[in-house]
């Protein structure tokens, strides 16, 4: 008799099919929320086999900056052709022209807290009840607290502190009207499993992630990319490296790191010896200790 | 990498407050080579700015705010690590009596429970609390750490001394497998390297211990159980007819060509495939997700339930729970709630209480009508519409419920089938 038992990412995997398609089986009106990262490249990936031969039954939705690597654009793109599925993008520049939100000032400036608007937005317009996010426990301390199904109030609110609790594998998606949830599959994946799964499955990723050859300039201890969106101050010069990045975001504040992992075989083993978190070069997260805290609470991903 | 056919365990903390759950996954991780270099500087300012001498390794899992401001953990924090032996999710769970419902929350998929007993201290009212939730949702694997053992002189008497108090109390439980372990979280004694100051033990390390339980029989590989999710129906080309039922499997093994019956309505018919994706299987067993079709065309839908014609779970509308109350607001007699058992949901009523536990005596108290929060007692459940169960100890998945207040939408207590 064979032993009857899975490895660590088949179980993972499974966990991971069981909650989205619960989410599908409880909500009305799903979708997924879709940056172009790793993760929800990967949560795309496993709904493709939840709902297998099926498409995947719901949207994906992409809040858009306007400060996006193109690469993403041209990724993001290719793949909803390719599954069939469609497309709806919140964006943050129009949320801007509309006065909804004033864009931040100063040399550190950024549209990654203007998200919340946009998206908070994008999901009461859309109707959306429950909106899948690649939001990984391991990634931050606040989403160490997240569970599968979480609540959020009818301002898009989360309240760490009085969560609903959740037992075995019951997921209790009740919601009022107006309320919303926010479903993660791949909370309980770190940054090495999503790594070894997308290997082991050979998913397409953009190149962003590989090591290739870049304009960047030294900045809060990492290297950001040269953009249009990119001012630069006085003792500051553009330099050519080989990098690459560990998570995607906005080009403006997402920082790569020099390396010659230039395949996924090479990026697992890079990863495995990694002495730093992947937010790490993530200014968004640098501002506070409870910068990640903070904006969650507001309705962040 | 070998690490690819390495298993999954997932165990929880339990102890009093203070006892040093925190500080004892702060050490796993910090010893183990899972804390991370920024990770770590953080923890090092904040410790510095609380005046702490050493790092505050108990702040890599408190994450929130408030967490952190008054030293205490309020929800259960998940941290992950892996050794070349095996992969790890931790649930960090809060001691406060007010937070009870979050370590249930914590323990109920865990294979093993880390209970922390203060060495100064003893067994007292908490550990009995936690040792009788572990018990309860019969974590298949205990493990109890005699902590602080720095603070006693690493002195033998004193371990020995609650190993008696804690075998006294656990005759009173269900409790399958314990081990007991002298550490001290804070130096690190006996947690991933075994200690110089206590020569006198001659078992292992918490990791290796940790690394070592054979977690494979935890699962129910015998009852076959198929919960129906969702079904499959593509509207696409080559796919026309397929109709696809969509689950994790609850337990067992089930194959292709098996001879199921799908509950409640009893039709029954033959296993044609079984698969993931474009992969197809000749067996599949607990916890995969497949999607499983049927020879013949029968109507299944969410909540029903296939399982193996000769070996069914019970069918039934009126059935005892142990039930731990998890809202603020007390429950009403008679009062009507939504149940919940694997996918499916019906309404449901609290007909009787039959007793109450006092669960630092493990005495009965009869005559109670009420549940209050944290409250554990058994009780009959009477549902509108038959559910397919089995009971608790042979089956968590199968054998779990939740009660769901219809006024607010909250998860007010969970149960266990008796
Ligand atoms: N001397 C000593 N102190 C410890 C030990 N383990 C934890 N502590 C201290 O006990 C206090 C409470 O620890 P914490 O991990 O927050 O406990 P929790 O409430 O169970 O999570 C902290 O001040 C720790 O430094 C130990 O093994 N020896
Ligand atoms: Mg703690």
């Amino acid at each position: 008799m064979s032993k009857y038992y899975l490895n660590y990412l088949d179980e993972l995997e499974s966990e991971a099919i069981y909650i989205l398609r619960e989410v599908w089986a409880q909500f009305q009106n799903p979708v997924i929320l879709f940056s172009g990262g790793k993760d929800s490249i990967l949560v795309t990936h496993l709904a493709k086999k939840a709902f297998y031969p099926s498409k995947i039954p719901f949207p994906l939705m992409h809040v858009d900056t306007g400060h996006n690597f193109p690469e993403t654009i041209q990724f993001r793109d290719d793949l909803i052709k390719e599954l069939g599925v469609q497309l709806i993008v919140g964006s943050v520049q129009e949320s801007i022209d509309n006065g909804r939100v004033a864009e931040e000032k100063g040399k550190n400036a950024t549209r990654n807290a203007l998200q919340i608007t946009t998206l908070l937005d994008a999901i009461e317009s859309n109707k959306v009840d429950c909106a899948i996010g690649g939001g990984r426990r391991d990634e931050e301390k606040a989403r160490a607290k997240e569970r599968f199904f979480s609540h959020r109030d009818d301002f898009g609110q989360w309240d760490p502190k009085n969560q609903r609790p959740e037992l075995w594998n019951l997921l209790n998606g009740k919601h009022f009207e107006g309320e919303h949830f926010r479903a993660f599959p791949i909370s309980n994946w770190t940054e090495m499993d999503v790594w070894n799964y997308i290997k082991r499955e050979d998913i397409k990723i953009p190149s962003l992630y590989l090591a290739h050859q870049r304009e960047v300039v030294w900045r809060n201890d990492s290297w950001i990319p040269v953009s249009e969106h990119l001012k630069l101050e006085e003792n500051e010069k553009i330099e050519t490296k080989k990098i690459r990045f560990r998570t995607l975001g906005d080009i403006t504040i997402t920082g790569g790191i020099e390396s010659e992992a230039d395949t996924l075989e090479k990026i697992a083993i890079e990863v495995a010896a990694m002495r730093m978190t992947e937010r790490g070069n993530r200014s968004d997260d640098k501002r506070s200790e409870t910068a990640m805290e903070d904006r969650k609470k507001q309705g962040y991903f | 990498m070998a690490i690819d056919n390495n298993q999954l365990l997932r165990f929880t903390t339990a102890g009093s407050v203070d006892d040093g759950k925190s500080t004892l996954i702060g050490r796993l991780l910090y010893d183990s080579k899972s804390i991370f270099e920024d990770q770590l500087t953080a923890v090092e300012n904040t410790s510095k700015k609380k005046g702490h001498d050493n790092i505050d390794l108990a702040m890599f899992t408190d994450g929130l705010k408030e967490e952190r401001e008054q030293g205490i953990t309020i929800d259960v924090a998940y941290r992950y690590f892996t050794t070349p032996k095996r992969k790890f999710i931790i649930a960090d769970t809060p001691g406060h009596i007010q937070y009870t419902r979050n370590m249930i929350t914590g323990a109920s998929t865990a294979n093993a429970a880390i209970i922390l007993v203060d060495a100064r201290h003893g067994v007292i009212e908490q550990t009995k609390r936690h040792s009788y939730i572990a018990s309860l949702l019969q974590i298949p694997h205990l493990i109890v750490c005699i902590n602080k053992m720095d603070l006693v002189n690493y002195d033998e008497s004193v371990y020995d001394d609650i190993v008696d108090q804690y075998e006294n109390l656990s005759s009173k439980l269900v409790i399958q497998d314990i081990t007991y372990i002298p550490i001290s979280a804070l130096h690190g004694d006996n947690v991933v390297n075994r200690s110089e100051n206590m020569e006198w033990y001659k078992g292992a390390a918490l990791l290796y211990t940790l690394e070592t339980l054979h977690i494979s029989n935890d699962l129910n590989k015998i009852d076959a159980r198929f919960p129906v999710q969702t079904v499959i129906r593509p509207q696409r080309e080559g796919f026309i007819d397929y109709r696809g039922y969509a689950g994790r499997i609850a337990s067992g093994v089930f194959r292709k060509g098996d001879s199921v019956v799908a509950l409640p309505s009893g039709f029954s018919s033959k296993i044609k495939s079984i698969n993931t994706f474009d992969q197809e299987f000749d067996e599949a067993y607990v916890p995969m997700s497949v999607s499983i079709t049927l020879e013949d065309d029968i109507d299944v839908s969410r909540g029903d339930m296939i399982v193996r014609t000769n070996n069914r779970p019970e069918t039934s509308q009126e059935f005892d729970v142990m039930l731990c109350w998890m809202s603020s607001k007390a429950s009403q007699p008679r009062a009507k709630y939504t149940v919940c058992h694997t996918e499916n949901l019906q309404k449901a009523m609290i007909k009787n209480v039959l007793y109450k536990v006092d669960i630092n005596t493990y005495d009965r108290i009869k005559d109670q009508e009420t549940f209050e929060m944290n409250d554990i007692g058994r009780v009959t459940i009477r549902t509108t519409k038959p559910l397919m169960i089995d009971s608790y100890g042979t089956n968590r998945t199968t054998g779990s419920i939740i009660l769901i207040d219809d006024n607010t939408n909250e998860t007010v207590a969970a149960g266990m089938i008796v």
